[in-house]
């Protein structure tokens, strides 16, 4: 899909870029705070794929629209507007994070802001998407929602079963995928029967596309189209190619994938070609893109200083936020 | 005798019984090119080749099914699931398949298949994927359930488990898998069905499965320092049970605490708890205590996550309920 930066207002441009490097400094900040044993268990790192939480969400109404994805969620959580703090709260176990320090990297959740989570079995947010569609359209709300899955994903029966279900209850949803080429050690190629997810919405009757998940513009649009045929009850199933940079969690040695294989899709880097073409542009200067790294950094810092001094919840926690 | 992890144990069955018996295959998800999410099937793809040794996409419900068709059709198919957290998703093809199709066919067909993977709490890892789910598949007929705790009884159950003609669940645990502990040079095989005595004592009994054996014990070493010499039971297989040897143990002792990691409710320790109960009823000096995970889902919070699971100090205090003494 083509796109033209002067199809867009600078504030949004500028807007997008925020998006995508907080995302990018929160997760770096996370790797880092994981080494340091603030952080435990599982923490799926969504460097690299910035662009397309960025890119899609930002086509998003969120006073009437959802957001729902896997456990690699820090990205689509802050794109969502979650405040960082709540989000490294959440990482730190404490009481002041989104889930009361009970749900962790993998289960962030922001009821506010339209976010459904954060769900840590592969495959089990899609139905739960199409459930959230189906009480949009239920209810006539006009609200649209995104579903998020990764390449291993495509792999579940829940796939197919809710393509089908969304297609023939003209559910309000855009399924995304996210096509970063490895689920854990995996390569894509490897377990797919197909050489293009996108391909297989025709065989349940929907529209595909794909995308480049480098480009956020092309996300944006992208989605942006996908979206608005939703709302007129016309589901569809997006691919996004990206590149995850880190590994599966903190703990991989990565033994499956070169590091030639990382530095080339680190040299198309999304936010650093999208900051190119702002710059070349002239919408953002050298200066502007530096006080915007500083600020975001600052922002971080706050929400590690608060992660920190925050309380652990206490005991009693235990046996509260069960039952409604 | 040498000295092998948890892992390695599972590792050396699994190699073995593959040399074995060319009907033995390995299917999952990474078991082969990444040696296994847990490296418990670590150089059995250079060993045995694709062919024997399968990589599966994401798709649990069907590589546990196809694994079924497989053990209908004469082969001895080994299920890696990831986690049995994972499992889940395979719960029909297990429960309604496996476990029946047997019986279903008036003894015509075996199903000699083995689901494994690790189970139960680890760490910092939430509600998903911290859980103990052994109950749900002790739960049926037409399984049967182990749950080793030592490296020698993960390799001689393992190979037990992969010789036996019926559907056999293994409950592992991923903390376990670097547990060391002596395996024989020599090829042996442990009995499904057969608990072991992991620590004998005249007080009191308790009963255990699963990676709480070293909690237990140590809990045992704390009593005996305090004159209290506890029966330690590693109940190894959940289905069959082995009743003889728990009866045996509490005729004994006439106190039982029972430690099991999973929730209360319809949990593998309730279950152990009512066979106490209905067959020692004459000899016990106290009700049965269970000491099992709190009724909740995990939380990440290391603290909360501590403090939702048995620990020493728990069992310590429930032996003292049943020995009716406050100064333990
Ligand atoms: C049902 C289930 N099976 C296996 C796992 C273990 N697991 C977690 S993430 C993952 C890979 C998923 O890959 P993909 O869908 O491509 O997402 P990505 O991690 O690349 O974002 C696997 C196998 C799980 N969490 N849930
Ligand atoms: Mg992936």
């Amino acid at each position: 899909m083509k796109t033209e930066l002067a199809q867009y207002r600078k504030e949004e441009l500028l807007r997008i870029l925020t998006i995508m490097q907080t995302i990018r400094a929160f997760e770096e900040k996370a790797g880092m705070m994981y080494g340091l044993r603030k952080i435990g268990g599982f923490c799926h790192l969504y460097t690299g794929q910035e662009a397309v939480a960025a890119g899609a969400i930002f086509s998003l109404d969120l006073s009437k629209d959802y957001v729902v994805t896997a456990y690699r969620d820090h990205g689509h959580a802050i794109a969502c507007g979650m405040d960082p703090k709540k989000a490294m709260a959440e990482l730190f176990g404490k009481v002041t994070g989104c889930s009361h320090g009970k749900g962790g990297s993998m289960h962030l959740f922001d009821l506010e802001h339209h976010f459904m989570g954060g769900n840590g079995i592969v495959g089990a947010q899609i139905p739960v998407a199409a459930g959230v569609a189906f009480a949009q359209q239920y209810q006539g709300t006009g609200g649209v929602t995104l579903c998020f899955f990764g390449d291993g994903a495509f792999h579940q029966g829940s796939v197919h079963e809710t393509f089908n279900l969304a297609k023939i209850w003209n559910l309000p949803i855009v399924f995304i995928i996210e096509n970063n080429q490895w689920g854990m050690g995996t390569n894509w190629k490897k377990v797919s029967a197909v050489d293009d997810f996108s391909a297989t919405a025709g065989a349940y009757g929907m529209k595909g596309y794909s995308c480049d998940g480098l480009d956020v513009l092309e996300v944006r649009a992208t989605i942006e189209k996908a979206v608005s045929e939703a709302r007129l009850g016309r589901p569809s199933v997006v691919e996004a190619r990206t590149y995850r940079y880190k590994g599966h969690s903190m703990s991989d040695p990565q033994k499956y994938r070169t590091r030639e294989e990382i530095d080339e899709y680190r040299k198309r880097d999304a936010i650093q070609s999208f900051v190119t073409k702002l710059t070349g542009e002239k919408i953002l200067s050298e200066e502007e893109w530096k006080d915007m790294i500083q600020r975001i950094s600052a922002q971080i810092e706050e929400a590690v200083a608060f992660a920190e001094e925050s309380p652990e919840p206490a005991l009693s926690e235990l046996y509260t936020d069960i039952y409604a | 005798m040498p000295e092998l992890t948890y892992r390695e144990a599972l590792n050396r069955a699994m190699d073995e019984e593959m040399a074995r018996d060319e009907k033995v295959f390995l299917i999952g998800e990474e078991v082969g090119e990444y040696d296994g999410a847990y490296k418990v099937s670590r150089g059995l793809l250079a060993k045995y080749g694709p062919k024997r040794v399968r990589d599966t996409p994401i798709s649990e419900l069907g590589f546990t099914g196809l694994g079924v068709g497989a053990a209908i059709a004469g082969l001895r198919p080994v299920v890696e699931w990831m986690t049995h957290n994972f499992a889940l998703l395979a719960v029909d093809q297990v429960v309604n398949n496996a476990a029946k199709l047997r019986q279903m066919s008036g003894g015509q067909i075996s199903v000699p298949i083995v689901f494994r993977g690790p189970n139960g709490p680890a760490e910092f890892l939430a509600a998903q994927h911290s859980q103990s789910l052994g109950g749900f598949w002790m739960h049926v007929p037409g399984l049967k359930v182990v749950a080793p705790a030592t490296p020698s009884d993960a390799y001689g159950l393992l190979k037990s488990a992969i010789r036996d003609d019926n559907p056999v669940v293994m409950l592992e645990a991923e903390l376990m898998y670097p547990w060391k502990g002596e395996v024989s040079e020599q090829e042996f095989l442990v009995p499904i069905g057969k608990a072991r005595i992991a620590r004998e004592g005249e007080d009191v009994t308790l009963i255990t499965y699963s990676k709480p054996i070293r909690m237990v014990e140590e809990a045992a070493e704390r009593l005996a320092e305090k004159g209290v010499r506890a029966e330690v039971i590693d109940l190894r297989s959940l289905r069959p049970l082995d009743e003889e040897t728990v009866v045996h143990s509490v005729r004994k002792t006439g106190r039982c605490v029972v430690i099991d990691e999973a929730w209360p409710m319809a949990s593998p320790g309730v279950t152990v708890a009512q066979l106490v109960n209905s067959r020692c009823f004459d000899v016990l000096d106290a009700p049965v205590e269970l000491v099992s995970g709190e009724d909740v889902p995990m939380p990440y919070n290391h603290t909360l996550e501590l403090a939702a699971q048995p620990s020493v100090e728990k069992v310590i205090a429930a032996v003292g309920r049943v020995l009716y003494r406050e100064d333990l």
